[in-house]
């Protein structure tokens, strides 16, 4: 038994997207108030619907137990978080999806709200910070073999991988500015997108460089905001509002080795120029009975523009190795290319909110009403961040 | 200097991270590699079953399972595997230390494990993948001494190393 095709994303909210600590005065609990509350009054629901929340990224977005008490939930009937980080982002939505296939719940929320007035996301392996700090991480027995190199930031990290991936394939800056580029691209004409300039190829190699090989165009932006997202089962979903967009799969988890990942770099060496997605790409396509070629509109993890390309490669939209002259042909441009990517703007140029943007834009894709609709979109593919274990991934489709 | 410009007169040498970040928290397990490390000794654990290495150092061997390590002193001999070269100060307290070059290198004397510090004795362009490295310890503090890596047949002979 799988969870394919058995239940629905039928809401998706957001708040407005901020740049970093502009969300002030508002709260990181109204933030996030704010988004179950669209995404439930999207789906035609209410907030006394909802009985699950299936979270990620270890309490980064808030806890079950605040939101129900606030929120005014009537009971709660499942709350997970799915381990690590923003690997998980796209995973939540199949941990909803198994909540409800498993009979435990019916109508579950997945959330990710973001707030960096205090601390900043780009140091959180820094091992020390302002205290209380929110994202900056103690010295731990394994980070004590990278902080005193001065790896504290995870683009830092993912340059490492980056490299290594230019060193093995050739891979060159142009293949990553085309990410930035087509990326920004989708962006302008989004009223909700933070950056809405176009970018050009000179605009990226004239900006400073902040860990080789990546510029500062090769980072995703620093906001605040919440996303959230509803799932039910596909059976109540044909009642509510929109057209339902099926989840037809989900996976999550990694290789063993991959493990800690950037923090401890000690992955096999025959995937450490990955996303490390390889084997959650496997058993997406297998519980989907889908493939690549199958996938009309690609929302993919952006962090880092690099990281788009190398999960092509282990989506198996190109060959491993084969990811940046097949960017640079432009194949992931909207409207044009072979597999549309990120047609939001992504997390380099609408907003980063760990990722749950992809999500809400897989979900408009799906139903006809994205600002860069791909035409007839009926497969799209989500995935979470590159990241420690779990990596995750999604396929929604339009029955 | 901005960061991400080069200097009159040429590129400079790469940087470490001020002493006052680092704050090593050892456990039972890597405590022993600490501890060598502030003798200035490389010692890696390995499997006493299967003879696998383990780094960072812990309870189980991830082959087989075993607990139990032997300490091998080894060469502090190594091969660049991947290098960032850090432009941007992440932090205040880094403003004056970049350009620095974090980079992973593999021991092929503890069987490729991978151990990780800053480059010292170079220039950022001169760090590539598959340089030949020696390690250089960092006297951080009394008692505390940190990985570095310089090329072989480094530029800057007899520096004593980095503090």
């Amino acid at each position: 038994m799988t969870l394919q095709d058995k239940t629905a994303v039928v809401g998706v909210g957001a708040t407005p997207y901020y740049k970093r600590g502009r969300s002030l005065p508002q709260t990181n609990l109204e933030l996030a108030g704010k988004a179950v509350l669209a995404a439930v009054e999207d789906a035609g629901l209410t907030i006394r619907d909802v009985d699950g929340l299936a979270l990620y990224s270890m309490g980064l977005g808030g806890d079950t137990s605040l939101f129900a008490q606030v929120l005014g939930i009537p009971e709660v009937r499942f709350t997970a978080t799915l381990t690590g980080g923003g690997g998980g982002a796209a995973g939540s939505v199949g941990l909803a999806a198994a909540a409800i296939v498993s009979g435990q719940a019916e109508c579950v929320v997945s959330l990710m709200t973001l707030q960096q007035a205090e601390s900043r996301f780009g140091a959180s392996f820094a091992p020390r910070g302002k205290p209380g700090a929110q994202y900056s991480a103690p010295p731990s027995p394994q980070g004590n073999f990278i902080q005193p190199a001065g790896l504290i930031g995870p683009g830092q990290m993912f340059a490492v991988l980056a490299q290594r991936h230019m060193h093995l394939y050739g891979t060159k800056r142009e293949h990553f500015a085309e990410v930035a580029i087509s990326t920004r691209a989708n962006a302008v004409p989004r009223e909700t997108a933070i950056m809405r300039t176009p970018l050009t190829l000179d605009d990226y190699f004239n900006a400073r460089m902040i860990a080789e090989p990546f510029c500062l165009f090769d980072f995703c932006l620093e906001c605040d905001g919440a996303v959230g997202v509803v799932t039910t089962t596909a059976e109540r979903a044909r009642d509510l509002r929109h057209p339902p967009v099926l989840v037809t799969a989900s996976a999550h988890g990694g290789h063993g080795r991959w493990g800690q990942a950037i923090t401890w770099m000690g992955m096999p060496d025959d995937e450490f120029a990955s996303s490390g997605h390889r084997p959650v790409a496997q058993r997406l396509w297998a519980m989907a009975g889908l493939g690549p070629s199958d996938v009309d509109v690609a929302l993919l993890y952006d962090h880092f523009s690099a990281m788009v390309v190398l999960q092509l490669e282990d989506y198996g939209f190109c060959g491993i190795g084969e990811g940046g002259p097949f960017v640079a042909d432009g194949n992931i441009r909207f409207p044009t290319g072979s597999i549309p990517v990120n047609t939001h703007g992504g997390n380099l140029s609408e907003a980063y909110i760990i990722g749950m943007t992809h999500v809400k834009e897989a979900v408009e894709q799906l139903r006809g009403t994205a600002v860069n609709q791909v035409e007839d979109a009926r497969v799209a593919l989500v995935t979470g961040g590159p990241a420690a274990i779990p990596t995750s991934g999604l396929l929604l489709t339009r029955p | 200097m901005a960061p991400g410009t080069s200097p009159p007169g040429g590129e400079p040498e790469v940087k470490l991270v001020p002493g006052s970040l680092i704050v090593l928290t050892p456990d039972s397990w890597t405590l022993p590699f600490w501890e060598a490390a502030a003798e200035h000794r490389l010692v890696v654990p390995r499997c006493t079953r299967c003879g696998t290495f383990r780094m960072p150092p812990s309870p189980f061997c991830w082959n087989c399972q075993h607990q139990d390590v032997e300490w091998l002193e080894t060469p502090g001999r190594g091969t660049v595997y991947s290098f960032t070269v850090v432009w941007h100060p992440l932090l205040p307290d880094l403003g004056d230390a970049v350009p620095y070059v974090p980079a992973v290198v593999t021991l092929p004397d503890a069987g490729g494990v991978r151990l990780v510090g800053g480059m010292v004795g170079v220039r950022p362009s001169e760090v590539r993948i598959g340089l030949e490295v020696e390690l250089v310890w960092r006297d951080v503090r009394e008692g505390t001494a940190v990985p570095t890596w310089r090329p072989v047949r480094s530029p800057v002979d007899g520096s004593g190393g980095p503090h």
